[in-house]
């Protein structure tokens, strides 16, 4: 009977695990889907990046308010989560506040773990005001209406719930702790719940006890169900954040991709001695796709991207088309790639294989008028806290227009001609070019 | 000055011979554009003044092939710059210098896989090289104590990294420099790139020119500096579109610099 507790937090813990790892491999299969790239050059600068961008949140602070609260909430999240690891100890066997016994250190980690749970509380209070008092911008667009805007809040409520779970938990075991109750060992130092403690002045040792213990379970049991949550969240990011700031281009940012299938064909047009007329080599590959029409045409590292977008916005507030009124937003490419790879997933996961479904990322997610409304100004991947590339994508998803479908503007038909008959965008002859010098 | 300058090619130095120290590439805009191509008159004369060796391809130049890379049209882009790296290798060109921060950035990123390998350089570092060498003197002139803020092209900004160059040139002519809220890595775009310059903008609320005029206003300059030809054409639309273009000017950072001069 006595180890009721300790077996079912096993089964509590191993399913919460379990099925998070089921999804993560859900996840790595739905990125597998996309083409393999060679991201193992620059090991060192990448690391350097991760160290920067992802662990020093150095992006994050350009936007001073929303860093620094990020920076506090971040923080709290990594150090608690040793708490986390004193806790499944506990579970696990029976022990109560296992650290203890480092001494005087686990009064100073308990009074850190304390004071960062009530400024994550605090920070995320903040977060929510920001979104629906003060009704930022960037978190009410056209995108963001429905399931986006309710996911963030609940990430926020969870976050509140579990922070008062903690603290709870810790004001009523001081209060044991004071009462001398068996099991309670007088450990830790409480800055921030002894306030609280006084509301439990009265309650009886078993009634303290069912509290602390409620307390303590609803918050692991809190932990468990959020970390399943992000599977079905923009809150992956916790995670993702680390591999796709590694995984982040090196390159200037003005360098786009040459399309080397492309760069085979040009060569072979411009070699005098080839065939124009060859039959293809028996055994040939097929010729590639020329850009992007659905996710699967994308790159391992745009649909890592995809799942690691937290919707935060920025890129979409710096972007000039959408603050111009176009509907260009670079989050909602993110965010339609995201829905469009998870629609797949699900086809595979009932299918076996993918069944094609008659729809695609391109008309079906993203519309040809948000594609044709990018400066390729490189504001939305300057914004991106965590190295997110919307503007390879839409290139892509370009050059299927152009090169597949032969479905541009037409306006940019005529620059096309030009540049292609006499070599500059406009009508003129490229004899002339020189013509400036003579001109007073 | 003289009507017609004096613009040596690169055939015409291969004729003798030699080679200069560094090719212009002119560039489309440069070359048939009305204004733009006051800037390629202006920063020869910049060369001329600061005695540098060059030459241009004329007529051998053809379209890097920006905006039909960005455009999407990727054939027509690695044809453009197969072609060019043809002409610029049997050139055996070494340095590349250009007004315009597309041709810029597509010869300096784009070129190289293609076997296009050059030291490529926006005119503004090129002129800052030429002043820290002592080659060019840059005086206040007719620009001291005047209010002027730069405009940031994207593909010299935050496509290339390049915010001090221009900014280091416009202090030098001693001007007041006073910078729009989004400036530098986040600098508001003019609304010409990824091939927009040749394509009616979509639907929306504001054209992003007159959104970037305007913001360049709210800084009361008496010139906002810009160092690419599509930005300026922009900007100049902007500025007539909200009828200012009696009290506010838009010149390229080397026409100011040349013009401080009178050269």
């Amino acid at each position: 009977m006595q180890y009721i507790p300790n077996i079912l937090f096993l089964i509590a813990l191993a399913a919460g695990i379990g099925y998070f790892t089921m999804n993560i491999r859900k996840v790595i299969r739905n990125i597998k889907l996309g083409l393999a790239v060679d991201a193992s050059d620059h090991k060192k600068e990448r690391m350097g990046n991760v160290l920067r961008i992802a662990l020093g949140q150095s992006k994050m602070v350009v936007r001073p308010v929303a860093g620094l609260l990020h920076i506090i909430v971040y923080l709290g999240f990594i150090v608690i989560n040793i708490e986390v690891l004193e806790i499944i100890i506990d579970g696990l066997f029976g022990t109560h506040r296992i650290f203890s016994g480092i001494g005087a250190a686990y009064d100073y980690l308990i009074a850190a773990f304390e004071i960062l749970a009530l400024l994550v509380l605090v920070g995320v209070i903040l977060f929510w005001i920001r979104r629906n008092i003060q009704k930022i911008k960037r978190f009410w667009s056209a995108e963001m209406k429905g399931w986006p805007k309710n996911d963030a809040n609940y990430i926020l409520y969870f976050e509140m719930v579990l922070m008062l779970l903690f603290l709870t938990m810790n004001a009523a075991d001081l209060q044991l702790q004071h009462l001398g109750a068996a099991h309670y060992v007088e450990a830790g130092s409480f800055p921030v719940s002894q306030y609280l403690s006084p509301i439990f002045e009265n309650f009886s040792e078993s009634t303290l006890i069912l509290i602390e213990r409620s307390a303590w379970w609803l918050h692991i049991l809190g932990i468990l169900v959020f970390l399943n949550y992000l599977y079905f969240s923009k809150h992956l990011h916790i995670i993702l954040a680390f591999p796709n700031v590694y995984f982040g281009s090196l390159a200037p940012k003005g360098k786009f991709r040459n399309l080397a299938s492309v760069t085979k064909e040009v060569k072979l047009m411009m070699d005098p001695n080839a065939d124009p007329f060859a039959a293809p080599a028996e055994g040939a590959e097929a010729p590639a796709k020329f850009g992007a029409s659905d996710v699967m045409d994308l790159s391992r590292i745009q649909l890592l991207n995809a799942y690691t977008c937290t919707e935060c916005g920025r890129c979409t507030s710096e972007c000039p088309a959408n603050q111009t009124g176009k509907k260009l937003s670079p989050r909602k490419i993110m965010m339609d790639t995201r829905d469009r790879l998870q629609e797949v997933g699900k086809n595979i996961d009932t299918n076996g294989e993918f069944k094609p479904d008659g729809k695609q990322l391109l008309d079906d997610y993203i519309t040809r008028e948000e594609l044709w409304a990018c400066t390729t100004c490189n504001a939305c991947v300057e914004a991106c806290p965590v190295s997110i590339d919307p503007l390879s994508i839409i290139m892509e998803m370009r050059q299927y227009l152009v090169m597949e479908q032969s479905a541009a503007p037409m306006e940019l038909n005529g620059a096309m001609t030009n540049i292609e008959n006499n070599g500059a965008p406009w009508p003129y002859n490229q004899m002339d070019r020189l013509n400036w010098k003579n001109e007073g | 000055m003289s009507d017609a300058i004096k613009v040596p090619t690169m055939a015409e130095y291969m004729a003798v011979g030699k080679q200069p120290e560094v090719l212009f590439w002119v560039g489309c805009a440069g070359s048939f554009d009305d204004r733009a191509k006051k800037i390629t008159k202006a920063f020869v004369k910049l060369l001329h003044n600061a005695k540098v060796d060059f030459a241009v391809l004329g007529t051998e130049e053809s379209c890097t092939g920006d905006p039909a890379k960005r455009a999407g049209n990727e054939f027509l882009f690695q044809m453009q710059a197969m072609g060019n790296i043809e002409v610029l290798n049997a050139y055996e060109v070494k340095k590349i210098v250009t007004a315009c921060p597309h041709c810029f950035n597509t010869i300096k990123n784009e070129y190289p896989e293609l076997g296009g390998n050059y030291e490529v350089m926006h005119h503004t570092q090129f002129l800052k090289t030429l002043l820290n060498e002592g080659r060019l003197k840059v005086e206040g002139g007719k620009f001291k104590g005047k209010r002027i803020t730069f405009h940031d092209p994207c593909y010299l900004g935050r496509a290339n990294g390049e915010y001090e160059a221009p900014r280091e040139l416009l202090q030098k002519l001693e001007v007041e420099l006073v910078e729009m809220k989004r400036c530098k890595t986040r600098g508001l775009c003019c609304g010409a790139g990824g091939a927009q310059m040749f394509k009616e903008s979509e639907a929306g609320t504001k054209d992003i020119n007159i959104e970037r005029t305007e913001e360049a206003l709210e800084m009361q300059p008496d010139i906002i500096a810009a160092g690419c030809p599509f930005c300026n054409t922009m900007l100049t639309d902007g500025v007539k579109g909200k009828e200012k273009e009696a009290d506010v000017q838009v010149m390229d950072v080397a026409e100011m610099i040349a013009n401080a001069e009178d050269l």
